[in-house]
């Protein structure tokens, strides 16, 4: 399953300059707001839903190599956390849905 | 398909192989070069082409003398349309061979532009189903002409490129401890980290992960270094009151991380190595910090870590990783 087909799915907004959704894969995914927690358990290629939309956030998913992050309950990061994702590769999208419900939608479409 | 070739490995298993990082970072590299990349950049610029008032006789020998199936028809430099051998095909079954190339040639044209994207052309491509576009300037006057393959060519061309000067630069960091001699070197990469300073929190780690990346040492080496660095780093942003210094050592076969600051120091280390133990502030907690696992997190990654400090002095955090053989080897390049 495509980046682009989960987007669609969980209706998401794209917060970072749009590509070829198509073409990246998500393997897995991974639900922590501490920063720390993600360090320790997201894996290269797993979708990060958080509700953190703070700019170290950026740091984390690009030393993790996340395929995406997902900032839940519209949290909005400001436009340099924005720009630091755009300039280190990082994928960042938004919903005004809760982490749990993304979470439960993302298990159903079988991304486990 | 030419049945006579064996199938590549797309074809055989089309689009099922997962997708590693690497791919999906070289397939966002063509995307980008697909908008980079300009049509005159690919085009071929020596075309051959055909002129409005020659009988399709001559259109038929220079077709077939070039090993060609179609040419742009221009008069003087401008392009006014294009003859096919399905033009010539339908001037032969009316017996019009002697008839000029203007009363078949089409004149309903799709044309690239020379400043264009190439991704201008590809799109031009797949919605129009052509197989070739003649290339003009905003006078109309012809240029070139691109097909599918110099689209090909230029981005594979372009690719190799970039895959060069990493690959140089790559083979120039690694072969470092080769080329200096001495009984032990090592490379020492300082960072000074600013207390308080959450809007560079992550910058020293990811440049130590790329560094490393760049010594040769594969993903999953790179990535424990980074997330140790990661936790360290923050550490000195959070807790300490004047920041302090990251630093990196490699050696060919052990790397050091390494913290130091003055202050304020931890009164009980068991303490802080317990999971779970902060002492951030609300502030910090709120930003995700402060789950008491940093340590934890570091102790994870490395092989040997050592935290020495004491109230009012500082702390001294020390992280070794021992690399395996042919981890951060030299011969690899």
């Amino acid at each position: 399953m495509n980046l682009q087909t989960i987007i669609d799915e969980l209706e998401l907004t794209i917060l970072t300059t749009p590509q070829d959704f198509t073409s990246i894969t998500p393997k897995g995914g991974y639900t922590s707001d501490l920063l720390s927690c993600v360090m320790a358990g997201a894996k290269s290629g797993n979708i990060w839903v958080t509700l953190q939309a703070h700019l170290n956030i950026v740091a984390v998913a690009s030393m993790l190599d996340v395929a995406a992050v997902i900032i839940t309950e519209d949290a909005q990061p400001d436009s340099a956390t924005i720009a630091k994702a755009n300039d280190q590769g990082v994928i960042m999208l938004s919903t005004p849905k809760p982490s749990y419900e993304i979470c439960g939608t993302l298990w159903q479409m079988n991304l486990r | 398909m030419d049945p006579t070739r064996p199938p590549t490995e797309q074809e055989k298993f089309g689009r099922h192989r997962p997708l590693t990082d690497r791919d999906a970072h070289e397939i966002n590299r063509v995307e980008e070069l697909s908008y980079d990349l300009k049509v005159r950049e690919v085009m071929a610029a020596n075309v051959i082409t055909a002129s409005p008032d020659m009988p399709m006789s001559g259109v038929l020998e220079l077709l077939r003398t070039n090993r060609i199936s179609g040419a742009p028809v221009v008069d003087g430099e401008t392009l006014v349309g294009i003859i096919s051998l399905e033009d010539i095909v339908r001037a032969l079954q009316k017996n019009e061979l002697s008839e000029p190339v203007h009363k078949y040639m089409s004149t309903q044209l799709v044309t690239a532009h020379c400043t264009d994207s190439v991704v201008e052309s590809i799109k031009t491509f797949t919605e129009k189903g052509l197989g070739r576009l003649p290339v003009v300037d905003e006078d109309n006057k012809l240029k070139g002409i691109i097909t599918k393959g110099d689209i090909t060519r230029g981005i594979l061309l372009a690719v190799q490129h970039d895959y060069k000067e990493e690959e140089v630069r790559r083979y120039r960091v690694s072969h470092l401890f080769e080329d200096i001699i001495s009984d032990r070197t090592t490379l020492v990469l300082r960072y000074n980290i600013k207390a308080g300073d959450f809007t560079h929190g992550g910058n020293a780690s990811s440049h130590i992960k790329r560094a490393l990346l760049r010594l040769g040492a594969d993903q999953k080496l790179a990535r424990r270094c980074g997330i140790a660095a990661y936790e360290a780093e923050m550490n000195l942003i959070i807790h300490t009151s004047k920041g302090g210094i990251l630093k990196l050592e490699v050696e060919p076969h052990k790397i050091t991380l390494s913290t130091t600051d003055d202050g304020p120091g931890i009164a009980n280390i068991e303490q802080v190595l317990q999971p779970g133990y902060s002492t951030a502030t609300d502030k910090v907690r709120e930003m995700g910090f402060g789950a008491g696992m940093g340590l934890v997190n570091i102790q994870k990654c490395v092989d040997k870590m050592e935290l020495d400090s004491a109230p009012g002095k500082g702390t001294k955090l020390v992280m070794r990783i021992i690399v395996p053989p042919e981890t951060l080897n030299s011969q690899k390049g």
